[in-house]
């Protein structure tokens, strides 16, 4: 019974630690409406779900990696990268058959398996490699970006005209009023969700980051779940480049730059440990949200210069871990 | 110079929760004090108020007649209290010397005074006993040699309190009796101390006075020399304890009179701590494994599970030839093994108790989406198999006491249906009433077929429970002990190579 009462109170810690960035994004959403009336209209809400759903859905999958314990630096730069070998990809393609929706299809299938297929050696090095995740894409972080600069010769990959004109819908077009980037976002986060807490896979994701050592001896193959969970996440990251580049239709060296703050950011203010063991999607679509509204408010007033965003975004991490920290 | 210390009407609270009812005893100074108590008792917490680590509700502790309030333990260990944990607080990769002024470091102006320490340390590490260099890093100390600068630097704080917390729990016979020698020079020196242990034999033969707590509160005190160890336990458990053990069931009939044993281990090695052992345990036999730490029997273990490198001629499971590469093999063939190291490799102490009891067994529940309410019937079932007692089965495994904690861990091994199981130390960091309830399933086990492998230092307890015992010495299988020639005597003779 005195366990009883304790967990009550406990859940009661947990519960107000869950709504703690549900009730941030809120008192956001108050103090935009009453700096800017442009903020609170339909148009500038989809405006920022479209913008949040390139990291959202990259939040989703960096979730599985930070609760298994891991961490991926590399994703922006492997956006920037899955970009532009994508784009020359299919502007190669467009020389040989004149089917661009057939192109196009191409391209986004290759994107995500691009994106899982960086992940996957991500996940090979960290496990079989026994190097430490931070190493392997801090590494790779490098790497990426430098290949696409070399790729693109410094400057940017540009999709061919044609192609742009079949592609750019997908980052256009609205379907009941939705533009379609939110509706992936929404389906990767559901999908997230149901992975995480309704399957083995997600159990296990879980068991790992929360000691890894119990895991083992508990049978479970603790190098599979974990290639698995950067695989997933390279998967995201591919989602997320196949609706950025209709956007813009090229990509250059600054493509995807400081994706991974922003993406580490969600997870984190989404109340996840970055320690691993324990976290929720929700609370990372929340925190990835939440951080597009503080840019859209700093884009809409001018209270501060919309060239601190990244810099706002670093106080808001370094802030929810204070408040976050074990006491 | 020792101290006398006494706790006035002590109450502690953590949230709504109250562990300590107003506890009042005294210490006198300078004896040797056996704190009893069941997990839970609240001997823990006052300890832990004693020397600084919390603060308490109510009440008051005075040292030498006077109130004091210690809001760090650096302040008890300035009034020259010390509490030595189970768990030890080493820096790993600092030396001895470095570790034992760790927070008190010598200073001459802005620089450390390494040359200082140093003598310092060599001399109080020749008062434990320890011949060690004090530049060796902590890191390649074997465990009794780290609890022995865990004292050097309890006597280097000037400590004339020692409180110690089941000092024992992972020490040799030798190595234990070396640190009762300590104890004695210490409480000649005239060095108060409190010892805290669930090994009765060692409080009946360490300590002058035994103070037992239940429930958060003072029970009684009694000169030791008064009490029989069965006393003791009664006394703890606040009721008559019947016989600890179960009933012997007759050993199972061997291989040789052509019974089929369940598992059979042909020459397995696992380099640097086993080679070529073999050994085998039928259906419904307790077999044990004694041994000293570093024996090599808890590394055979997870060597056949292949969660170490190791080389087997041959493992049989009733009969059939099988390949263990990993864990997850090893549950696929019928084979599970609960860790000695229930924190570190046994439980998620962060998770429920559903996510814990059915880790290993998981994909009977993912049918491919999981079914919370399945595991949650098969929560209620092992609350129930297994006795474990909690208030509400929605909490984490952290907020069960340490014996419902390995009944929950055993529960999990158990949860895949496992035709051979492997306890290592099934019974360590748990209180009498517990111990006699998993000593009851062990044999429930083996009475449903199960081959049952216990290894524990405790001789005591593979007396009491196996039908036949082997024991490992550096690495290779000394003797395998039958039900008649079971003895701690004949066990300890093997262990350390005596017998003659």
């Amino acid at each position: 019974m005195v366990e009883g009462r304790l967990e009550r109170a406990r859940s009661f810690g947990s519960w107000l630690h869950g709504v703690g960035p549900v009730v941030g994004l809120a008192l956001l959403c108050v103090a935009g409406t009453l700096l800017n009336s442009d903020f609170a209209s339909l148009d500038n809400a989809m405006n920022v779900l479209t913008r949040t759903a390139f990291i959202g859905i990259i939040a989703v999958g960096m979730c599985f990696v930070i609760i298994s314990g891991g961490i991926d630096l590399s994703v922006g730069s492997m956006a920037a990268l899955i970009a532009g070998l994508v784009i020359l990809l299919m502007n190669t393609m467009a020389g040989w058959m004149d089917q661009p929706i057939l192109v196009v299809a191409i391209g986004m299938a290759f994107s995500v398996v691009l994106g899982a297929a960086f992940g996957l050696a991500h996940g090979l090095l960290i496990t079989r490699g026994r190097i430490e995740p931070f190493i392997v894409t801090l590494g790779t972080l490098g790497i990426f970006r430098a290949y696409l600069t070399y790729f693109s010769n410094g400057g940017a990959i540009t999709l061919d005209d044609s192609l742009s004109d079949v592609y750019s819908p997908v980052y256009y077009t609205s379907l009941a009023g939705v533009p379609i980037p939110v509706w992936v976002f929404l389906l990767v986060a559901i999908a997230g969700g149901v992975i995480l807490n309704r399957t083995a896979f997600g159990r296990y994701v879980q068991a790992i980051g929360s000691n890894e050592q119990v895991a083992r001896y508990a049978a479970v193959d603790v190098d599979k779940i974990k290639v698995l969970t950067y695989a997933l996440l390279g998967a995201c990251v591919g989602i997320a480049t196949l609706l950025y580049v209709p956007r813009l239709g090229s990509s250059s060296p600054t493509t995807g730059l400081l994706w991974e703050l922003e993406a580490i950011a969600a997870v984190i203010v989404g109340g996840t440990a970055l320690k691993g063991g324990a976290g929720s999607i929700a609370g990372t679509v929340v925190g990835a949200i939440l951080l597009s509204v503080i840019s859209n408010i700093l884009n809409l007033t001018s209270i501060i210069s919309v060239y601190l965003n990244a810099a706002v975004q670093g106080f808001v991490i370094i802030t929810v871990a204070f408040l976050q920290r074990r006491k | 110079m020792s101290i006398a210390v006494r706790f006035e009407n002590i109450v502690k609270e953590f949230g709504t929760v109250r562990v300590l009812h107003g506890v009042s005893f005294e210490l006198p100074r300078g004896g040797v004090y056996g704190l009893l108590g069941e997990n839970g008792a609240g001997k823990s917490t006052l300890m832990k108020i004693l020397s600084g680590y919390e603060q308490p509700t109510e009440g008051a502790v005075f040292v030498d007649g006077e109130a004091r309030v210690f809001n760090n333990s650096r302040a008890a260990e300035a009034a020259g209290i010390v509490l030595i944990h189970q768990e030890f607080n080493l820096a790993e990769d600092l030396t001895i010397a470095q570790n034992i002024f760790l927070g008190h470091e010598k200073k001459r102006g802005w620089w450390l005074d390494d040359a200082a320490m140093r003598t310092e340390t060599a001399r109080v590490l020749a008062q434990v006993g320890l011949d060690k260099n004090p530049d060796m890093p902590v890191r390649h100390l074997i465990v009794a040699e780290k609890q022995l600068v865990e004292i050097a630097k309890a006597l280097a704080r000037n400590a004339r309190l020692l409180i110690m917390d089941e000092p024992t729990a992972s020490l040799t016979p030798g190595e234990t009796e070396a640190l009762f020698r300590l104890m004695g020079r210490l409480h000649e020196a005239g060095v108060t101390i409190v010892y805290i242990s669930h090994k009765l034999d060692e409080v009946e033969r360490t300590t002058n006075e035994v103070i037992v707590m239940r429930d958060g509160r003072f029970v009684t005190r009694r000169p030791t020399a008064e009490l029989t160890r069965r006393e003791m336990a009664n006394l703890m458990v606040g009721r008559e304890l019947s016989d600890l053990y179960p009933p012997k069931d007759p050993s199972p009939a061997p291989s040789s009179a052509g019974a089929m044993p369940r598992l059979k281990v042909v020459g397995m090695t696992v380099p640097g701590w086993a080679q070529d052992v073999g050994f085998e345990v039928m259906p419904g036999e307790i077999l044990g494994f004694a041994g000293l730490v570093g024996a090599g029997r808890t590394e055979l273990f997870e060597g056949l599970l292949g969660l170490r490198p190791h080389s087997v001629e041959r493992i049989e499971l009733d009969g059939h030839e099988i390949r263990i590469r990993n864990p997850r093999e090893a549950v696929a063939q019928g084979l599970t093994y609960l860790s000695e190291d229930r924190k570190g490799k046994g439980l998620h102490v962060g998770f429920g108790l559903r996510e814990n009891l059915t880790l290993m067994a998981l994909e009977h529940y993912a049918k491919p989406w999981l079914r919370p309410g399945d595991e949650m019937r098969a929560l209620q079932t092992a609350v129930k198999d297994f006795g474990i007692r909690t208030g509400s089965l929605d909490i984490r495994a952290s907020s069960l006491s340490g014996g419902n904690q390995q009944k929950l861990a055993l529960a999990k091994v158990l949860h895949p249906k496992p035709k051979v199981i492997v306890l290592d130390e099934p019974t360590r960091g748990v209180d009498v009433g517990a111990k006699r309830d998993i000593y009851f399933l062990i044999q429930r086990l083996a009475r449903e077929g199960h081959g049952v492998i216990v290894v524990s230092s405790e001789l005591m307890e593979l007396v009491g429970l196996c039908h036949r015992v082997a024991v490992m010495r550096a690495g290779r299988l000394e003797a395998m002990v039958d039900a008649q020639h079971l003895t701690e005597e004949e066990l300890i003779s093997h262990a350390t190579g005596t017998k003659n």
